[in-house]
């Protein structure tokens, strides 16, 4: 069963698999003797697996901090490695796999992973390399109250309902900057535009090869819409990270954002009971009349390091396989949308949810991406603050992607 | 000293030199003229939650393997990624002078490049940042030396309380304090009455704000080294300078800023570097939408996307390190010529 259809019939699931672990019995062959260390990114639903391994690896060490990505392929590259475990998502996978630094799984998968669901083994070229555990997406927020007050009635579910939804709000002199979107130069804005250019279905390189191809109208569509929505949203746009527009939702003073799933809980948390309460979460909206939401899919998932022993990684493996048990989601429901069986989606889970069985994309897992990834976050910026306009912009990243995937060995 | 005598003396630090100095260097030199081997792609089967099974590329890490060992440095590529346009861009640099109608529309076009938007920035700042440094110690230096002493104390250490911040720190902290909700930020608001204004949205705005971020951040410096130097300006030539009728400014003009000089040369040439490698501010400001130093496309070619561009950011180091020698050289010039001149008489 594919993993979309899960998200609908989790509740179906539930009742299926989860009553044989939610006692939280530890998984066959714990706890594990050998060496077992973590590396992960730092937020809550990670640090509930890690402490879930912990349960069978009781000697683990766990590193959890934001800048993994960062030390994973050194880490890794150890003989034997610094961590027997790298948590990774879509993008942080990728470097680990050039560097063939993480280890087929499937032995040990046919040995101690029965409880694991083919939805969620990350298969390249046959092998599985990581397994999932969970997803995330950016959807929209929605302050229903002033949406109503501005006379908007059904909830926008396209980016240009979206922004005619946010100058109306203008307009009528509700909010002044009604919109927002992780937008700060670098990562953030990049990823913005990947978002809106693969709703528009555009694809970012010639067929096959690592040659850019988003110099085209589909990309100054992209950057158009892109810029409106920019108008539209306060005159610091371009130092929007995810911190930032959850403290702007947080204090009140935007109406609609695109922001992450991951996020869901906290901003709500952290959000006064009025907000909290008028906030309505949905799947990212369509744009230029696509079929599916302008977002891509994310998921986390743990991987196995190459370069250590047999035993060190069958212990890592059965110790990440308890962390990933269903008697995880207890108490832990509302920190991801869970890839789990028996993970019922809770209301945080709702956007993220929508925008999957929307037929969203999942983030390119192509080698070149992460360098074009970074071309785009430095050269956009020029568009946005109208000193080029879009096609040159879009040529200006090609051309530093070019300089980039050539030094990377991927042009020549 | 005898030339054997001294080279025993200075053989210790020389060889510290070697080691920890110019050795590195020659590694950031021969990685900046290696990429990365050209990488043997295929075509694989990818299955991945949601999208299920889809063709992509991959790269073949049999042949790959086989690459790295054989030649563990990469390609060897020369000059071409000093030349590429993530640096010199000497293509797009003909080709944005052939195009451009004018020297202000060549700059322009030039700005849209990344190495030489960095350079306009670190130059700006390094040649606006030095002198307000130098001229703002002295004043302070001066001022303070007039103090009672009962005030002398905590005045000196509140005025360097701006170096003992570290500077991610002391950036991040005035870059909330900037925001239109900050105190200061609310305060220009309200000031210019343009209920608009950001610092962080206009790019000439962004620019002042970390040039005024590097003065406050870097004048403690110059203030201390000032301040000791004044301790030492004889007394008799002051007062044989009172006598002679000479006001405080004429005896400051006169006496003291020429006592003071090398000092002067001192500070300008540690300013000079420090500055020509600004990167915490940008950093803590958020600004790389509007100002980027050499130093931050540094940071940005390693940690700004998963895969490490370890030849372009050796590229930049080794172009700052000219950079800096650029520079520094009419200071050491001059620091040379006075030191002969010296030895002549």
């Amino acid at each position: 069963m594919n993993v979309t259809k899960r998200l609908l019939l989790g509740s179906a699931l539930a009742a299926v698999a989860a009553p044989a672990f939610a006692d939280g019995h530890l998984v066959a062959g714990c706890p594990v003797e050998g060496r077992v260390a973590i590396l992960s990114n730092d937020f809550p639903a990670l640090a509930a697996v890690s402490a879930r391994a912990q349960e069978c690896a009781p000697e683990a060490t766990i590193n959890a901090t934001t800048e993994h990505k960062d030390i994973q392929v050194p880490a890794l590259t150890a003989e034997p490695a610094e961590y027997t475990v790298a948590v990774v998502a879509n993008s942080s996978l990728v470097p680990l796999l050039t560097a063939d630094l993480v280890r087929p799984l499937d032995d040990l998968i046919a040995e101690h992973g029965a409880n694991i669901d083919p939805g969620q083994m990350i298969k390249i070229d046959g092998q599985t390399m990581a397994i999932a555990f969970m997803a995330n997406a950016q959807h929209l927020y929605m302050r229903s109250d002033l949406l109503e007050q501005a006379g908007i009635t059904e909830m926008p579910t396209t980016w240009e309902g979206v922004i005619e939804a946010g100058q109306a709000l203008r307009d009528q002199g509700i909010m002044e900057n009604p919109l927002a979107m992780n937008s700060a130069a670098g990562w953030n804005l990049a990823e913005e535009f990947v978002n809106m250019y693969l709703g528009y279905g555009g694809s970012f390189f010639a067929d096959g090869s690592a040659e850019p191809a988003i110099a085209n109208e589909t990309g100054v569509q992209a950057l158009e819409t892109l810029k409106q929505i920019a108008e539209l949203s306060g005159p610091d746009y371009l130092t929007y990270d995810s911190n930032a527009t959850q403290a702007l939702w947080s204090a009140g003073e935007v109406a609609i954002a695109q922001m992450w799933g991951s996020r869901a809980a906290n901003v709500l948390e952290e959000s006064g009971e009025e907000i909290a309460a008028a906030t309505v979460l949905a799947g990212a909206p369509t744009v230029g009349g696509g079929s599916s939401p302008a977002s891509t899919l994310w998921w986390d998932g743990f991987t196995i390091a190459a370069n250590i022993s047999d035993e060190d990684a069958e212990a890592s493996f059965i110790a990440m396989v308890n962390g990933v048990q269903p008697a995880v989601l207890e108490g832990n429901e509302d920190k991801a949308v869970w890839l789990i069986p028996g993970y019922e989606p809770t209301p945080v889970a709702v956007g993220v949810s929508e925008t999957a069985t929307g037929g969203t994309a999942p983030y390119p897992m192509l080698p070149y991406m992460g360098a074009m990834h970074n071309a785009l976050g430095a050269e956009l910026v020029d568009f946005l603050q109208g000193s080029e306009d879009a096609m040159t912009a879009l040529q200006d990243a090609e051309a530093a992607y070019r300089a980039a995937a050539t030094e990377l060995g991927f042009l020549q | 000293m005898k030339h054997g005598a001294f080279l025993r003396f200075i053989a210790p630090s020389l060889a510290a030199m070697v080691l920890f100095i110019a050795l590195p260097i020659v590694s950031v030199l021969i990685q900046s003229m290696h990429a990365e081997h050209e990488q043997v792609l295929k075509v694989v089967e990818n299955c991945v939650p949601f999208a299920g099974c889809t063709e992509t590329t991959s790269i073949d890490q049999e042949a790959m393997r086989e690459l790295r060992e054989e030649r563990p440095l990469g390609r060897f590529v020369g000059g071409d990624i000093y030349a590429g346009r993530n640096h010199l861009a000497f293509d797009s640099v003909g080709a944005a002078w052939a195009a451009s109608d004018g020297i202000g529309d060549f700059l322009s076009r030039l700005m849209n490049l990344r190495f030489y938007k960095a350079l306009a920035f670190t130059l700006t700042y390094t040649f606006v940042v030095t002198p307000f440094c130098i001229v703002i110690g002295l004043c302070v230096a001066l001022a303070l030396n007039t103090l009672p002493k009962l005030l002398k104390g905590p005045t000196i250490f509140l005025s360097i309380l701006p170096m003992m911040i570290t500077p991610l720190i002391g950036g991040l902290v005035l870059y909330w304090m900037l925001d239109s909700r900050g105190i200061l930020g609310s305060a220009l608001i309200y000031l210019t009455g343009d209920p608009g204004l950001s610092l962080k949205a206009s790019p000439v705005l962004t620019w002042v704000m970390l040039i005024v971020y590097g003065v406050w951040s870097s004048i403690p410096f110059a203030f201390v080294v000032y301040y000791a130097g004044l301790q030492t300006v004889p007394e008799d030539t002051l007062e044989s300078a009172v006598i002679d009728g000479a006001s405080r400014w004429e005896r400051i003009r006169y006496v003291i800023i020429p006592h003071l000089a090398p000092l002067t040369t001192f500070i300008a040439l540690i300013q000079l570097m420090d500055n020509f490698r600004v990167l915490e501010p940008i950093v803590s400001f958020s600004a790389e939408a509007n100002a980027i130093s050499l130093s931050y496309a540094i940071l940005n070619d390693l940690r700004g996307t998963e895969t490490a561009l370890f030849g372009s950011a050796a590229a930049t180091s080794m172009l700052t390190i000219i950079g800096v020698a650029v520079l520094l050289s009419p200071v050491i010039w001059r620091t040379w010529r006075d030191f002969t001149s010296r030895n002549a008489h």
